[in-house]
């Protein structure tokens, strides 16, 4: 017995040893894998302060000349033949109005997850609560349209966004909350099922009217599963692409991907020195909404993950 | 308390209802109504039965192939990213539950890709891509197969990432008596993730599976701003030919609805085969 125990301590070192050692080594693998991974963004940024002809002339490197064959001297004078500052990000800048673009998606995408939280959790709550065929119907709606690709609706869908007159900011809330509301209602109505009535009984007993028990009672407790909605919707939204170019009036409303897309269409080839600037200008805000929001995003990822 | 409730309706359902109404139900079902017609609006249809969809693959007694050729290609993307964004971001999510050190920042940066979205990564990849191929006197368009895997290249630095994060959730969900108890009984490492962490993974690993292999079903952006379907239509997922189809020249939107529902129907029978697999996973 206790021959066994030591022998078991034994193996234990040996395991964590090699285990530590395994450690080292992984981690600089994974330091080396991890930076070829966001090379690509390195890449972008750096060119993005370039002349543009340097931008394919010398995609990867600094300077026009070697360091080893061309000496320190003429190197240093490379890396000034090579970048030219802020211009690309002026000439960006006035080419893709990017500061209305950012408004743009910025608007588009908080109000419309606000509504869509606002309007789907109060629906799932009625949905659970009260039981009748039509809410059984509307969930499993909401379930079939959540199987639905979006080109099965395109063409339709703009067309009626059109005839109503919700081709602006405002309008694309309302296709927002109907085209999103599948997912929404499906997550919030799967929290409703687990809170228990006596609760809100408690709470309607005590003299709350229905509305008063939903915000009072029912919407803090919901509060994980709207974190997981707001990050899911929000994601998909700051990004989409189609439904808004097909939806919005695009000669006054360009959101960011779409003001991407439109730099290479309107000269048929591509500004790449613009585009280069615009890349990073849409990418930092994502950077900086990750660095504070991280831990919400990957949790509404898991959930996201588990219950779709 | 049902009664009370009830009196709220409107409050409660109205708006959500009215906006569903608008941006799923009256859409979707008018295109399914629409894939039988002739119109270039939506108010200017005429019937015409089935010929929208015959159209897909007959065209004035000619056979044509590009609907059909999007079918493979797609399904033939959709296999390759499955295989490699699963297997890559599985062997990730292995090493970075094993306690390495830096383990939360390599998992921010295999992560961040994906947040940015398919049009800007898109265009930063078409860059590199570019440059490199530059110097072998080639862009990405010059063949389907350059064009397929820039897609999946791109395709994959932005999933592997979110596959990451599930399997990893997943791996750490796994007892750790389990493996405790598999090492007293002399499993090594080989066998353990044989015989304990890949079968009480089998969940996750479907979840995985189906988001993938939706995901690639339905890729549209990265595909119209990395190749816009050339050369030829030839790089064209089944998403991007619906719709160039449709908005490509006037007199096919018929056609561009129709190819739209079987599109839908290939996607819903993917989601019920999932459906299902995950329901008889929960029983055993």
């Amino acid at each position: 017995m206790a021959k066994a125990k030591k022998l078991n301590k034994a193996a234990q070192e040996v395991s964590t040893v090699r285990r530590a050692r395994h450690g080292g080594l992984l981690t600089v693998i994974f330091t080396i894998i991890s930076l070829i991974w966001i090379y690509p963004l390195v890449v972008v940024t750096l060119n993005s302060f370039k002349k543009k002809a340097f931008i394919f002339k010398n995609p990867f490197g600094i300077s026009r000349y070697s360091l080893f064959s061309d000496g320190a001297e003429k190197w240093e004078k490379g890396i000034k033949q090579v970048f030219f500052g802020m211009r690309n990000y002026v000439n960006a800048w006035n080419k893709t109005g990017f500061p209305r673009a950012f408004g743009f998606s910025l608007f588009i995408t908080v109000f419309s997850v606000i509504a869509i939280i606002l309007c789907t959790s109060m629906a799932a709550w009625y949905i659970v609560r009260v039981k009748s065929k039509f809410t059984s119907l509307f969930y499993i709606l909401c379930l079939f349209s959540m199987i639905v690709p979006f080109q099965m609706v395109m063409f339709t869908l703009s067309k009626f966004a059109n005839i109503l007159h919700l081709g602006n900011p405002v309008g694309i809330i309302v296709v927002y909350l109907g085209f999103g509301a599948g997912l929404a209602v499906f997550m919030f109505t799967g929290f409703v099922k687990s809170i228990s009535l006596e609760i809100e009984e408690a709470a309607m007993i005590d003299g709350c009217s229905p509305v008063q028990t939903f915000f009072k009672v029912v919407l803090p407790i919901m509060k994980p599963t709207v974190m997981t909605v707001t990050i899911l919707e929000s994601m998909w939204i700051w990004n989409d692409y189609l439904l808004p170019a097909l939806v919005l009036n695009i000669n006054k409303y360009k959101t960011i991907p779409i003001a991407v897309q439109y730099l290479k269409q309107s000269h048929g080839n591509i500004d790449w020195g613009a585009m280069m600037a615009v890349l990073v200008m849409a990418i930092i805000p994502i950077v900086i909404f990750y660095a504070f929001a991280q831990k919400y995003i990957i949790e509404g990822v898991l959930a996201g993950a588990v219950k779709g | 308390m049902q009664k009370s409730i009830k009196k709220y309706f409107p409050l409660f359902m109205l708006p959500t209802a009215i906006a569903f109404l608008i941006g799923f139900i009256i859409p979707f079902f008018y295109g399914i109504f629409l894939s039988f017609c002739k119109f270039t609006t939506v108010t200017d249809w005429k019937w015409v039965g089935f010929k929208n969809f015959s159209r897909i693959f007959v065209v004035n007694g000619k056979v044509d192939t590009t609907f059909l050729h999007s079918i493979w290609y797609t399904s033939l993307f959709t296999v390759v990213t499955v295989v490699i964004i699963n297997v890559v971001a599985f062997a990730i999510a292995l090493a970075l539950t094993k306690g390495i050190r830096g383990t939360n920042f390599f998992r921010t940066a295999f992560f961040l890709p994906n947040l940015i979205g398919g049009i800007v990564l898109s265009y930063i990849w078409m860059m590199i891509f570019n440059a490199v191929l530059q110097n072998y006197r080639m862009t990405i368009t010059t063949s389907q197969w350059s064009a397929f895997w820039s897609l999946v290249i791109v395709v994959c630095w932005q999933q592997i990432g979110y596959m990451m994060v599930i399997y990893i959730a997943g791996i750490q969900n796994i007892s750790p008596d389990l493996i405790e108890a598999a090492e007293i009984d002399g499993a090594n490492s080989r066998q353990l993730l044989r015989y304990v962490t890949l079968p009480m993974l089998a969940p996750t690993i479907t979840i995985c599976t189906f988001l993938t292999l939706t995901n690639g079903f339905k890729l549209f952006d990265q595909n119209l701003a990395l190749t816009g379907g050339n050369p030829n239509h030839l790089s064209e997922l089944l998403a991007l030919n619906i719709y160039t189809t449709m908005y490509g020249s006037t007199g096919w939107q018929g056609v561009g609805q129709a190819k739209a529902v079987i599109f839908f129907i290939l996607v819903g029978v993917i989601s019920l085969i999932q459906n299902k697999m995950s329901r008889s996973k929960e029983v055993a």
